[in-house]
């Protein structure tokens, strides 16, 4: 009992939750690409839609709940959604799953290493210790911090995301002539 | 964090959740007895408990109106067989009641259903993102009915699961389309805020009426429910998604969907219909009494009854749509509609401004 | 070959639903109105209220007896043979068996039963019998505990079938007589 109210009142119950999610995050995600039981797409895509769920508690646990509702609302409800719905239509048969190719996993390594690298560059010019949230996930901040100081890669995206669409419509569309 | 915010929440969970299945089951009843009366029939009047009938006046008075009806549907399924058939896909089988039903019961959380009592506020967990978090978890539901359909292995489920999947996406995006010029009016996600703000300034219906109908249409195809019930169209599907269960499994299916009903209901009392205020005998203001308390729970619970009946209601007034006419509704007439309406309400704050 | 439907195109008020919405609150309330306050149901409160049965009803088929009160079936089993789910068993007396009990017949059946859970009401042990000795009546709701009391024997079926006074059948006979005199097609 004594213990437990220690744990409450040094805030060590999010320290256990930070380790709780970020672990099932792992787990889940290396079950997405190399799940030992089960070769089936739509396995794949619900421990995806697990990671994407552990990954927002991972935000909330960063007090960003903007970030963590629109987290799952995105991902999680629609994007993954569409994902099992092509599955379905398509219905893979486990064993037509590609077999890693050296182009596929050269390209795969080249992409996790500069991840690495900046995750690393940005790991060593932060100051060890606790540092308060700025953004207390308001969501009022955070529209204000998106079109004042980040206005030009927010545009970028936005175009980004219209040329995709523009993308998909044309390659729908079946008549190119 | 302490002991007492724990004990409360706790309390409040609990009366929540019983209060939401006690609603599901008596909305069931309520259902059939609609039902009967816009069909010309009486409804289910004669279940009842063997002592029901030494109670004078009481005991035929409940069993005449059918209150006992839930007790026994709930019996019968309990006690049904669980019947697996062969060839489903068996982790996914046992998965997908419990996914439908877990997000249908998470979205309560952040509704407030009532304003003070004592020191405590009468919601379970007050998110400054109260709107975002019910839409995720509101999305979230649409896991259950797929995987129900991908589970059942046999062609009907299939197509149940991938129309609710497509209509799920196109009627989410109206939906989170017609809040927003809500947000735009209020200026905060937190759902007490929207109400405080509603009972200074007036019902939001009365401001944004256009937005009140998106939601309200969109929440018909969200909650599966007729004029949209085309994931479990009997007469096309079967029986849909839930075709190859029974028993207590299909049992959860029900309660998700009723849960998402009432769930509904509860979104559109808070966001458009003021909550639990209402603008005369001093109801408009949060409680200093555990009888003001109690109050506004009661008018919170009469508005959320209100638009419950509204949904029994309307499954048997309409037919089911098309599917294409359906996508035609979500994605050309309600998606052109919202935006404009958020355009509207843009320019509106700003000329006020 | 296809066959392309002319539909009209929608009018304004169609494309917008509104008046089918409004037509739809009309008539559902005017329904739950007549049901909840005028109290007009189509239903029946079914073991309370029971359904009056037409004369042409065809329920449960009993045996009958004469006017005398005597059986009148003679155990010629062509109700047995026509019966198409095989619900009739008649045991015929046979050398030792009890003889008729009216006059003017040989014998009569040593047991005769119709299986209830078989029967299925077509009405041909009827038309088929000579001595109109067994009749579909109007009992509808035959309620049993075990498969073995739906089998209902020949006390129990000459018990409920009740007495047919007056022999129909040489009345029936000369009217058919003189309906084949009368027989449209001259040959």
């Amino acid at each position: 009992m004594e213990a437990i109210n220690n744990l409450i009142s040094s805030g060590g119950v999010e320290d256990v939750l930070f380790y709780v999610f970020a672990a099932l995050t792992l787990l889940c995600a290396v079950l997405v690409i190399a799940n030992p039981f089960s070769r089936n797409p739509v396995t794949s895509a619900m421990f995806l839609v697990l990671t994407i769920i552990s990954m927002s508690g991972l935000f909330l646990l960063l007090h960003a709940f903007f970030l963590a509702a629109v987290q799952i609302l995105v991902y999680a409800g629609a994007v993954m959604v569409l994902f099992l719905f092509v599955i379905m239509l398509l219905d893979l048969k486990e064993e037509a799953r590609r077999k890693i190719k050296f182009f596929g996993l050269a390209a795969g390594l080249v992409s996790v290493g500069s991840i690495v690298a900046i995750f690393f560059k940005a790991l060593a010019s932060a100051k060890p210790g606790v540092a308060s949230p700025k953004l207390e996930g308001e969501t009022y901040a955070l529209g204000k911090l998106l079109f004042t100081q980040y206005t030009l890669p927010f545009e970028i995206v936005s175009v980004l995301l219209l040329v995709a669409m523009i993308g998909v419509i044309l390659l729908s569309k079946k008549k190119l002539e | 964090m302490d002991w007492n915010f724990i004990i409360f929440s706790l309390v409040k969970l609990a009366i929540i959740v019983g209060v939401v299945q006690g609603l599901v089951a008596y909305s069931v009843l309520a259902e059939r007895k609609i039902s009967a009366w816009i069909q010309d029939r009486v409804g289910p009047n004669r279940c009842a408990p063997p002592f029901a009938k030494y109670i004078p006046v009481l005991g035929p008075l409940l069993t005449r109106w059918g209150m006992f009806q839930p007790l026994a549907d709930g019996l019968k399924f309990m006690f049904k067989e669980d019947f697996t058939p062969a060839g489903v896909k068996k982790i996914y089988f046992f998965l997908a009641p419990a996914v439908a039903v877990i997000p249908a019961m998470l979205t309560v959380a952040v509704i407030p259903f009532g304003s003070v009592m004592g020191n405590q506020k009468m919601v379970l967990a007050d998110l400054n993102v109260g709107i975002l978090y019910t839409f995720g978890i509101v999305s979230m539901g649409v896991y259950g009915i797929v995987l129900a359909g991908y589970a059942a292995n046999s062609k009907y489920p299939m197509f149940g699961g991938i129309r609710s999947s497509a209509q799920m996406i196109s009627y989410e995006i109206s939906m989170g389309m017609s809040v927003i010029p809500v947000l735009l009016i209020v200026g905060n996600l937190n759902l007490s805020h929207i109400i405080g703000w509603q009972a200074t300034n007036g019902w939001m219906v009365l401001y944004s009426p256009i937005s009140f109908i998106i939601f309200m249409v969109a929440s018909f195809a969200e909650t599966n429910r007729t004029p949209f019930d085309l994931p479990e169209a009997e007469t096309e599907l079967v029986g849909g998604y839930h075709t190859e269960y029974g028993s207590m499994k299909f049992a959860l299916f029900f309660l998700a969907e009723y849960s998402n009903m009432v769930s509904s209901s509860a979104m559109m009392v808070t966001l458009f219909f003021g909550g639990w205020t209402l603008p005369f005998w001093g109801l408009d203001h949060p409680a200093n009494s555990i009888g003001m308390g109690i109050a506004h729970i009661l008018v919170f619970m009469a508005k959320m009854l209100f638009f419950m009946v509204v949904f029994i209601w309307v499954r048997w007034m309409f037919p089911r749509f098309r599917y294409d006419q359906l996508m035609d509704l979500g994605w050309r007439r309600f998606l052109p509609l919202a935006l404009v309406n958020i355009l509207i309400t843009a320019l509106w704050l700003w000329m006020r401004s | 070959m296809a066959i392309t439907v002319d539909r009209k195109p929608l009018t304004f008020w169609e494309k917008l639903y509104l008046p089918a919405i409004i037509g739809g609150i009309k008539v559902t309330t005017k329904h739950a109105w007549n049901t909840l306050i005028k109290g007009k149901v189509v239903t029946m409160e079914y073991p309370e209220q029971k359904w009056t049965v037409p004369d042409h009803y065809r329920g449960a088929p009993y045996l009958v007896k004469d006017q005398e009160g005597h059986t009148k079936c003679v155990s010629c089993q062509l109700c047995e043979f026509v019966c198409p789910p095989k619900a009739i068993r008649i045991t015929p007396p046979g050398d030792t068996g009890a003889k008729a009990d009216r006059t003017n017949a040989e014998k009569m059946p040593a047991e005769f039963e119709i299986n209830m859970l078989r029967c299925i009401y077509c009405g041909f042990c009827q038309e088929v019998c000579p001595e109109e000795a067994i009749f579909l009546q109007k009992d509808y709701s035959l309620v049993g505990t075990s498969r073995a009391e739906m089998i209902y024997n020949k006390e129990k079926l000459l018990s409920l079938g009740g007495e047919v006074g007056g022999i129909q059948k040489w009345k029936n006979k000369l009217e058919e007589a003189k309906a084949q005199e009368n027989f449209p097609v001259k040959l």
